[in-house]
């Protein structure tokens, strides 16, 4: 699928919650459930700054594709990289630096979320767009 | 319950009728700073309308209103912290300026191989500018370490104390854990061995008063909107002979005696300290913000607050697996406390849900996070404006995100 395609899949999804609550309780499934990170790439170069919680993220091509895999020491946190994980793994390089980030805004979590947070999201997509951006040079 | 009357009070602070994501405001967040009654904000409007000029040096009218003013505010702290001198008291922007002066101030004093001394439980402004210092100086830092309850160690300190100590810095009220640290001794004992001491008071000023002759500290620091003033505003208190020892530490208008290109002499206390125009407005708040609190009486806070913590204290330990950080035997109205593997941040972030603003994180006290092997804490920090109904939103709160995120 597509990146616009999956954004538009979570902003229906979340357009069914009533209230925060539910949405958080979403997010708080969805941060229980991630694949755990390779312990090997949860280092200091890998972690976010801009995040109150602590943030690793890692990325590999397969097959010119991106592979993101992430973890956080928070739950509500690890529920946010859920979310961008779904929209950017798996995608082409070039089609992650191309995307836009609206659907954030649409899902309510850059609203609804405290601004230190709101940071470490921005800290997070700018983080996966610049992996993007390194590994474009790569694409065969 | 004593005679303190919340109700009332409550209706001197216009932000506590707000709302936050729909919920009315439950405001915990009060070491991070207090809020401003309306006597206080009536004090800086009427400042902006009626009389807003430069100080010191016009002839007119206005100016000659904002001065006296300005004068009559350092006056009134000067009474506040019991200085002998008006003029040992200096305006600065807050804590964290008023810290950097006297660390400017010292650099030029301190000798490589010298000692300086710091309490386990500073604030990052209260560790920072003496890592600078030392750099600067080739002087050593030394740190008075804590017990798991956040106590200082006190035999610790008598075997750092030497000849070689020049400096003590340490807080009289731990910003994290709220420990009351035993500054008096802590000051005698520095002073046996001929060493100075700053006490930041930051924490402390919302909940007691500091005689500063009393404790015959040689200087003392806080920040005006720990105690519900405006933020931008604080003092140093130094002793007359220290400030006149230490250099100005910023070079500008207000701070000379004569300028010519050749040479500047600079001028006396406390205008020395002060270069360029101050906060004018926020160091006329900060006077109002002291009447505020004293018509209200440190003596009935302090008793209030020592209720609302007993009962938080007692109420959020009814709550399985919460931990409360900062178990001293002497300490102020704040409640710091994490949940079984919990993370801080999402506890905070489903309390700002719920209208409940705490602090949440290191609380810029990383070393303390890392004695207790924990990123950071929830803080919750009670005000006399603060009740026990707001205390059972809080636990309700808790239990419902830990309820949540389990």
């Amino acid at each position: 699928m597509q990146i616009q395609e999956i954004q538009e899949e979570i902003v229906d999804e979340f357009a069914m919650f009533e209230d925060w609550m539910q949405r958080y309780e979403y997010m708080i499934d969805l941060g229980k459930a991630l694949p755990l990170i390779d312990a090997q790439y949860k280092t200091d170069e890998n972690i976010i700054k801009g995040c109150q919680s602590k943030v690793w993220v890692h990325a590999e091509l397969e097959e010119n594709k991106l592979v993101f895999t992430a973890d956080s020491d928070a739950i509500i946190t690890k529920g946010i990289i859920a979310i961008l994980i779904r929209a950017f793994s798996n995608q082409k390089p070039l089609d992650i630096i191309e995307a836009n980030t609206d659907f954030i805004d649409e899902i309510g979590l850059k609203e609804h979320l405290s601004p230190t947070r709101a940071n470490g999201l921005v800290s997070m997509i700018k983080q996966i767009k610049l992996y993007a951006v390194a590994y474009q040079t790569q694409v065969k | 319950m004593t005679m303190f009357d919340v109700k009332n009070i409550r209706k001197d602070f216009p932000i506590l009728t707000r709302e936050v994501n729909e919920k009315p405001l439950v405001y915990f967040d009060n070491a991070a700073t207090s809020q401003t009654p309306q006597q206080v904000i009536d004090v800086i409007v009427d400042y902006y309308q009626n009389y807003n000029a430069n100080i010191h040096r016009g002839v007119h009218a206005l100016s000659q209103e904002a001065t006296d003013k300005y004068e009559q505010a350092r006056l009134k702290i000067q009474k506040h912290f019991n200085a002998a001198k008006a003029h040992e008291i200096i305006f600065t922007s807050g804590t964290t300026h008023s810290i950097n002066i006297v660390a400017n101030g010292f650099s030029a004093i301190l000798k490589k191989g010298d000692e300086i001394i710091v309490s386990a439980l500073e604030h990052h402004s209260n560790i920072v500018p003496w890592q600078m210092l030392c750099e600067r100086t080739g002087a050593v830092l030394k740190v008075i370490a804590m017990n798991q309850k956040g106590e200082l160690l006190l035999n610790v300190y008598d075997e750092l104390l030497s000849d070689k100590t020049k400096l003590v810095f340490c807080n009289h009220i731990s910003n994290a854990l709220g420990t009351i640290n035993p500054i008096k001794e802590i000051i005698d004992k520095a002073h046996e061995v001929g060493a100075a001491v700053l006490i930041d008071g930051a924490q402390a000023a919302p909940h007691l008063v500091a005689d500063v002759q009393a404790l015959d500290v040689d200087f003392y620091t806080i920040s005006a909107h720990k105690v519900c003033g405006p933020t931008g505003a604080g003092m140093l208190y130094g002793k007359e002979e220290w400030l006149n020892k230490l250099p100005p530490y910023q070079g500008g208008g207000e701070m000379i005696a004569e300028v010519t290109f050749e040479k500047t002499t600079y001028a006396d206390l406390p205008h020395k300290f002060e270069a360029g125009t101050p906060n004018i407005c926020g160091g006329i708040a900060f006077g109002a913000a002291l009447d505020y609190m004293n018509s209200i009486g440190f003596e009935a806070i302090a008793a209030y607050e020592n209720e609302l913590l007993e009962y938080a204290t007692q109420k959020l330990l009814e709550i399985e697996g919460l931990k409360i950080y900062g178990t001293a035997k002497n300490k102020t109205s704040v409640i710091s406390f994490n949940i079984e593997e919990l993370h801080p941040y999402d506890i905070g972030s489903i309390l700002d849900k719920l209208g409940i603003a705490v602090r949440t994180g290191h609380h810029c006290a990383q070393p303390i996070m890392d004695f207790f092997n924990i990123p950071g804490t929830v803080r919750a920090s009670f005000c006399f404006y603060n009740t026990k109904e707001e205390i059972d939103v809080l636990v309700a709160g808790v239990k419902r995100a830990k309820n949540m995120l389990l």
